[in-house]
């Protein structure tokens, strides 16, 4: 088997992926190799053809390939060696990589660092056990947007959506352009799980009703999804007797959430955040194996494409510092923990010794509430959290000494006015 | 006689449900707004509502890619987006293109083009 050379070897050639890796070949590494299983680069960007991308980065409102293009242009100035459709299929703590293609069968990398940018995957119908038949005509919204934005199929013509997450708004305002016939947005929770803008602009501009607090009771078709019935549900999630709606409808859209796609990282040994579900990671994103950085989706599911990128930018650099071999590791690392009304937070482990910002996930949207680390080191105000949004929080010097006297600290939301 | 119509800012995350009171097609006032752009915001949408559009065109001779993704370089009015997509299911394309080529312009005389927001090499 060939064994090839690099400094730095980037695992997925989306957003966080390209910016790694421009920003390795930017810190001196010499031979930074991007290796992805798609036929392009751009991750899952090229088939989001809405806008919406780059109003932080480029302050400018750009759609999927327009924002990845720019990226493109970049990895292939600074001459950056791409290699697609290229499935990896093993990485080892010694930083060896398994990969396989068309051209050059099964073959070794062996990497001064490895950046993990495999991004994440859509929730599937196994994840929820509805009731009913399994006919076919039920997909995800992004395998949904695969078909219509790059094959050019419509996956149906009177469509149900279960979820309200961006994509799935996104992909009813799409459908409907494109002539089907969505007849409803199914959420569980009693808010959105989208954007507003999405809501307002997918979803009241077409007059697609979106039941709050309903979920899909049954799914009916022998062949071919046929219809669904809805109801509400109680506090509990459970169905309320009397509140079904039939629903009839040919094609099920699940958009119901997202999860790292983490295989690879936990066969290699790097230790896993249950609240994240990726990676742990400290502030310059390397996980609990030296030398083995992780940015982007792989890590905690963002919301912007722009914090995407920033996160690839830090963990590039630091890859290719550790392959030169000039990454100080840090005398010690403080831990970061989730308290009252926060999902997940990135990154989980802080050196203490840089400014450093901090992406949280709330659980609840909230009103009038305040961001607070530890007893006394941060409070800052936030008129309003919303799962649906990533909070940052950057750490400032003088922060950081009070942090210094601590092992861990708790981050919580907590209601203004209360200490 | 007036009406009543509720309009949800999304200028922020906020997303204020401004109330505004109608007569003869015109506001005579405005409530909930938390802010001046809010205010703003529900005159646009409710005097002259505007989106960008995105969708995609068909490419008549390329094997990697069947469509090509475009965008309206300006929004248009909200009411013409159908009328738009279907102008522009009618419409074929050859590579290469570039990104920001014109693939329509002047849009039923909208003022506004259509440009490809994807590179297709030949
Ligand atoms: C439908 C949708 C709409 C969105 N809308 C917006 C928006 O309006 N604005 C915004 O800012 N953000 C938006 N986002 C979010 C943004 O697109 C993502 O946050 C971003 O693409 C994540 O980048 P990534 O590089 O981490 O992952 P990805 O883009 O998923 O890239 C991961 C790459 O890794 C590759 N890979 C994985 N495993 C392997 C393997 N074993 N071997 C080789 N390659 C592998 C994959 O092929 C893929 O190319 C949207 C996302 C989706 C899905
Ligand atoms: S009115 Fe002002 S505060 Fe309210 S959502 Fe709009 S921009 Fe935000």
């Amino acid at each position: 088997m060939r064994i090839q050379k690099v400094d730095v070897a980037v695992v997925g050639g989306g957003p966080a992926g390209l910016a790694a890796a421009i920003a390795a070949s930017s810190g001196g590494a010499e031979k930074v190799t991007i290796l992805d299983r798609n036929k392009t680069l751009g991750g899952i960007l090229p088939q989001c053809i809405h806008n919406g991308f780059g109003l932080h980065r480029f302050k400018e409102d750009l759609t999927g390939p327009e924002y990845a293009q720019r990226f493109i242009d970049r990895v292939e100035e600074l001459k950056i060696e791409v290699k697609l459709e290229t499935m990896v299929l093993n990485i080892r703590p010694e930083k060896k990589i398994l990969a396989i293609n068309a051209k050059e069968g099964i073959f070794e990398i062996e990497a001064g660092s490895v950046v993990l940018a495999m991004g994440c995957r859509e929730r599937s119908r196994g994840a929820l056990s509805i009731p009913g038949t399994r006919p076919s005509g039920i997909l995800t919204a992004g395998v949904a947007q695969q078909w219509i934005n790059l094959e050019g199929y419509l996956p149906g013509k009177r469509i149900v959506i279960l979820g309200s997450g961006d994509i799935g708004l996104i992909m009813a305002r799409r459908l409907t352009l494109e002539g089907a016939e969505v007849k409803a947005v199914v959420e569980i929770m009693p808010y959105p799980g989208g954007l507003t803008r999405n809501v307002v602009q997918c979803l009241y501009d077409f007059d697609i009703p979106l039941f709050l607090e309903h979920t899909i009771s049954f799914i009916h078709g022998k062949d071919r999804v046929e219809a669904v019935t809805i109801a509400r549900v109680n506090e509990e999630k459970e169905f309320i007797p009397g509140t079904e709606k039939f629903i009839d409808c040919d094609t099920l859209l699940l958009s119901v959430g997202l999860i790292p796609e983490n295989e690879l990282s936990s066969s290699a040994g790097v230790r896993l955040d249950p609240f994240t579900g990726g990676p742990v990671v400290d502030e310059r994103r390397q996980t609990s194996l030296e030398g083995i950085f992780a940015c982007g989706n792989v890590v905690q599911v963002y919301d912007l494409v722009d914090h995407v990128s920033l996160e690839g930018d830090i963990a590039g650099k630091n890859a290719a510092l550790y392959a030169l071999g000039k990454l100080k590791q840090p005398k010690r690392l403080i831990k970061l923990i989730p308290g009252r009304n926060i999902h997940s937070l990135v990154p989980q482990l802080i050196s203490g010794e840089d400014m450093t910002t901090i992406f949280v996930r709330v659980k609840t949207p909230e009103k009038s509430v305040k961001l607070k680390m530890g007893q006394g080191i941060k409070e800052v105000k936030k008129p309003l959290v919303n799962p649906n949004q990533t909070l940052t929080s950057t750490l400032s010097l003088k922060e950081l000494v009070l942090l210094n006297a601590l092992d861990e600290v708790e981050v919580s939301i907590i209601k203004e006015g209360r200490e | 006689m007036d009406k009543t119509r509720e309009i949800i800012c999304i200028i922020c995350p906020l997303s204020c449900q401004i109330k505004i009171r109608v007569k003869n097609k015109k506001i005579v006032s405005l409530e909930s707004n938390g802010c001046r752009r809010g205010k703003e915001y529900a005159e646009q949408e409710f005097y002259n509502p505007q989106r960008v559009l995105t969708t995609t065109i068909k490419v008549k001779n390329s094997d990697s890619s069947p469509l090509l993704p475009v965008r309206t370089d300006k929004p248009i009015p909200k009411e013409k987006l159908r009328e738009c997509m279907q102008y522009l299911a009618n419409i074929e394309v050859e590579t290469p293109i570039e990104i920001g080529q014109i693939i329509a312009s002047n849009i039923l005389k909208t003022a506004v083009n259509v440009i490809a927001t994807r590179r297709l090499k030949s």
